[in-house]
């Protein structure tokens, strides 16, 4: 090819203007395809970005993803109810209390299984501490996506190293909790436990104000998140969106106040929203949402009623929910987590399936990426919050 | 002012620099394999079976062979074959006890589904985690004689859990004597009060 005649034009033209050019630009005009993963630092575990480029900025992008599928649906169908619920918890593995109370209530409302009020309060008790626990690390995962190697994700995972060692000192482990059970919770707390837990909590906004201080004004990051990524109210909720990214675009959907599960209508606490809808809304989406969390853990604490966590009705072995079919869902920390099933009347579920957050979630990362570098790329995925256990299942 | 920002956190990262050296808050790396944390009580790993007698760890099996955690188990780990003739258990009763008991530890889960379905409280979560080995078929497929181990251990790991594990036993096996106590009594009274009565011969 002649190199001083350019190639067919394209609809992606550099920006006109004066530019520095090597005598023998072939490339010129054409665009370059960068496939970014699936082993990537970047890409949160294995998930693959088709990025093509132009020059620096994106013009398309294709998220590739299934390495990690594992047939989690199929399995579910096959074993018996209560045997799917360790399973759940490698779905987010970073939340497997929320995930666990998920299924639970999926299948609660499908065999219309009561639940005692004390194992409801140990339910939001957990599933709040389990939003500390994601949102403190993302921030932290988002930080490195920016380049700052490793501190805020450190001193995040100092914090979450004390939530999750209260984790393992309740349901023995510390990722992979399987605690929650149909009709309830499997462990009841000690008193030490409590206070543990209610020390904690009562020292987390110190923390949150040392990491705030330490970041939210950092000129750097206002420069690389503010106007980066921008998602409309309009695109995020046609699109299914839900969860932070959603409120971060202005959007008032939280399912704790939609839905009202469990008792979270007693609790007083606010729904964060954002107005720009970009990286650095969603970043602020999950600070105030922490210190919303630090709040209904307050509440809860105070109110934890004593009785049962397990309701005496409830069968561990030989559960056979009557046919029907339920859907359970809950805010999680990433969305909107939900379960459907459909019974008929064998200890199998007849069908299983995950609403995951971050998969649908995943689905505008091409329109909030376009017109942007391949560098806000990687901070565009990781505002979103993906676990790829999650999306690939 | 710009920069004062980066300043600020510059001033965070500063203290706890500082702090890593004196504050113990801030002092949180464990210099693991010399120093080692204190497992929490329910700390769970892998599975192991309760025998009664740490003499005789075989003829004194919880288990009884009932295959409920082979059902239940969601990985499939675990495998399960009754024996053909019964022994005594710790009550006296005759009981199938397993000729073979394996679980898989490269598959299993740790999930304690098993432990929580077993009706004779037969199977019980272990605390060993340092199980590193060179050969993933023979030395990760715990057999019926690695798996066993003494009641005593159960204490020494889950000392609450064991208490109420045993007390609970110790009910059960009281229940049951009272009311075999009470059925032999009754029986006895039966036989006292009535007289036997021979059966009229039937009639063609």
């Amino acid at each position: 090819m002649n190199p001083f005649t350019p190639s067919a034009p394209t609809p992606f033209a550099s920006a006109p203007g004066p530019t520095v050019r090597a005598v023998h630009d072939e490339f010129h005009g054409d665009l370059l395809e960068v496939s970014m993963g699936p082993q990537h630092p970047s890409t949160h575990g294995v998930f693959r970005m088709v990025a093509t480029l132009d020059g620096e900025q994106l013009v398309k992008l294709k998220p590739v993803f299934g390495y990690l599928h594992r047939n989690h649906e199929k399995i579910a169908e096959n074993t018996t109810y209560l045997g799917s619920m360790p399973y759940t918890d490698r779905l987010d593995y970073l939340c497997s209390m929320s995930t666990n109370w998920a299924y639970a209530l999926a299948v609660e409302r499908l065999a219309g299984q009561a639940v005692p009020e004390r194992a409801q309060y140990l339910r939001i008790i957990m599933a709040e501490l389990t939003r500390l626990v994601n949102h403190s690390c993302l921030v932290g995962f988002l930080f490195n996506d920016l380049g700052t190697s490793f501190t805020p994700l450190l001193y995040a995972f100092r914090e979450r190293e004390k939530i999750i060692d209260l984790f393992e000192s309740l349901s023995g482990s510390r990722m992979m909790c399987n605690y929650q059970r149909f009709g309830g919770c499997r462990v009841d707390p000690t008193p030490e436990w409590l206070a543990a837990a209610q020390q904690l909590v009562d020292n987390f906004p110190r923390f949150l104000d040392e990491y705030e201080r330490m970041l939210t004004g950092n000129e750097i990051m206002l420069a690389r998140t503010q106007g980066v990524g921008r998602l409309d109210a309009t695109h995020a909720i046609n699109a299914g969106i839900t969860g932070p990214v959603l409120r971060a675009s202005g959007v008032d959907y939280d399912l704790r106040k939609v839905d009202a599960y469990g008792f979270y209508a007693q609790f007083d606490f606010r729904v964060p929203l954002g107005a720009h809808g970009d990286t650095y809304d969603r970043y602020m989406m999950r600070i105030l949402e922490m210190r919303e969390s630090v709040k209904i853990l307050q509440q809860a604490f105070k109110r934890l009623p004593a009785g049962p966590i397990m309701d005496p009705k409830a069968k561990l072995r030989g559960f056979r929910p009557k046919a029907g079919e339920a859907y359970g869902r809950l805010e999680g920390p990433k969305g909107e987590l939900g379960f459907f099933l459909i019974s008929d009347g064998s200890p199998n579920p007849y069908r299983y399936r995950v609403r995951p957050p971050s998969l649908i979630n995943l689905t505008l990362l091409e329109e909030m990426c376009l017109g942007h570098t391949i560098a806000d790329a990687v901070v565009i995925l990781g505002s979103i919050d993906i676990v790829l256990g999650e999306v690939d299942r | 002012m710009l920069g004062s920002g980066i300043i600020n956190g510059l001033i965070v990262t500063a203290k706890n620099f500082a702090g890593s050296y004196h504050d113990p808050e801030r002092m949180v790396t464990v210099e693991y394999p010399e120093q080692k944390t204190v497992l929490p009580e329910n700390y769970r790993n892998f599975p192991f079976l309760i025998t009664e007698n740490a003499t005789d760890p075989m003829g004194t099996l919880r288990c009884v062979a009932c295959q409920i955690c082979e059902k239940e188990c969601p990985p499939q780990c675990i495998i399960i074959e009754k024996s053909k003739d019964k022994k005594p258990d710790a009550t006296g009763k005759l009981q199938l006890y397993p000729a073979i008991f394996g679980i898989d530890t490269s598959v299993c889960m740790s999930c304690q589904i098993c432990v929580e379905v077993c009706p004779f409280d037969a199977i019980k979560m272990d605390k060993v985690f340092e199980i590193a080995t060179t050969d993933r078929f023979q030395d990760l497929f715990l057999d019926r004689e690695r798996l066993a181990k003494p009641n005593s251990y159960y204490h020494e790991i889950h000392p609450v859990e064991a208490a109420e594990v045993d007390g609970r036993l110790l009910a059960e096996r009281k229940a049951a004597e009272e009311k075999a106590k009470v059925a032999a009594a009754a029986k006895a009274a039966a036989a006292a009060a009535k007289p036997v009565v021979t059966p009229p011969p039937a009639t063609p």
